[in-house]
């Protein structure tokens, strides 16, 4: 009937509307703090474990570091921390210990957890 | 009944549900712990599994740290923090949940601890229709206080989706949401896993509060 069609219609507009002004009046704005890119999907990948290469992880997090850098914008926490990881797993601890670095320096919240894991470092190997 | 009333109705019905969708306080969330500790940094530890789906611990693990960090805090880097885990012989979530804050609080620095459980996680399938569904539920704990600062939990459903063809504003959210992730994982849980971890571990009302790398910080 063409009248409940009219009210359907009118109730899902004003619904619409509602809807947006309160996404708008409590919601956070879209602006994002990180750039975040792939991050959570890598994150993923490496812990099943089964999918592809540190090598070819950290190809990928390295371009997006860039893609980062790029658009002037932070990479999220533990960004360096997990590229330091991939490094270790491949004995790059030169490496792995300037991202640890990179980490602690972007965010001072990790110094005490990246100092532990860089004295771990250097007191496992010789 | 004339047309005019059912539609008004309607229309009541819809804007009551809608409001309360989007900004229901109906019993506001004791946030007193929380303000008073008003932790920096946030450790998720690797959450508890209750399905019979392997992967849900990892896959909800790697979708927390979006949601924490965007609401402005520090997130302690997950990957690492489970393999100092594993490498001090802790390698189930159950082990990891009985640490003690002190020492947790020590070897990460972190402020509060996030205890996830995962209640539900994976596709069942029905005749008519199936469904992926996740279910989690988090509490924070104060590493310095051990104080309980928040807890709470959210689902995230293929169903609401498939739905919500005229949902509107948030319909298009979540298919949004779901596009995005789609394009860089295969699997469907891990979008579900990724929706929920938002819908748990963001500020909104009675959830968590913005941290101090927020520009809302404190205003809430």
């Amino acid at each position: 009937m063409a009248t409940t069609g009219h009210c359907v219609r009118l109730v899902g507009l004003m619904a619409g509307i509602i809807g947006g002004g309160s996404l708008l009046g409590c919601a956070e704005a879209p602006k994002r703090l990180y750039h975040w890119d792939g991050f959570q999907a890598q994150l993923y990948e490496y812990f099943k474990g089964d999918g592809s290469s540190p090598d070819e992880q950290l190809r990928v997090l390295n371009d997006q570091s860039q893609r980062a850098r790029a658009s002037g914008r932070a990479v999220p926490p533990g960004f360096h921390a997990h590229v330091a990881m991939l490094y270790l797993r491949l004995g790059r601890d030169v490496e792995a210990k300037l991202e640890l670095e990179a980490e602690k320096a972007g965010f001072p919240e990790s110094t005490q957890y990246m100092d532990f894991l860089l004295k771990h470092m250097t007191g496992s190997k010789q | 009944m004339s047309t005019i009333t059912r539609c008004s109705r309607l229309l009541v019905m819809a804007v009551v549900v809608v409001t309360l969708g989007a900004c229901a306080t109906a019993t506001p969330y004791d946030y007193t712990a929380y303000k008073q500790n008003r932790p920096v940094s946030m450790l998720v530890l690797p959450p508890l599994n209750e399905t019979p789906e392997v992967v849900a611990t990892y896959g909800v693990l790697s979708q927390a740290t979006f949601p924490l960090a965007e609401a402005g805090y520090y997130v302690v880097p997950v990957s690492l923090m489970d393999e100092t885990f594993r490498q001090n012989g802790l390698n189930n979530p159950a082990e990891i949940h009985d640490v003690s804050p002190q020492k947790l609080r020590e070897i990460f620095g972190a402020d509060a601890a996030v205890y996830i459980k995962i209640t539900q996680y994976g596709t069942s399938y029905a005749v008519i229709a199936s469904d992926t569904r996740v279910t989690v539920q988090a509490r924070i704990m104060d590493l310095r206080t051990g104080d309980l600062l928040w807890q709470g939990s959210a689902t995230a459903a293929s169903s609401e989706s498939k739905s919500s063809n005229q949902g509107g504003l948030v319909g298009l959210l979540v298919q949004a949401i779901v596009t995005q992730i789609v394009e860089t994982a295969a699997d469907t849980s891990i979008v579900y896993a990724g929706i929920a971890s938002q819908r748990l571990l963001s500020p909104r009302p009675n959830g968590i509060l913005y941290g101090p790398r927020s520009p809302n910080y404190q205003k809430d």
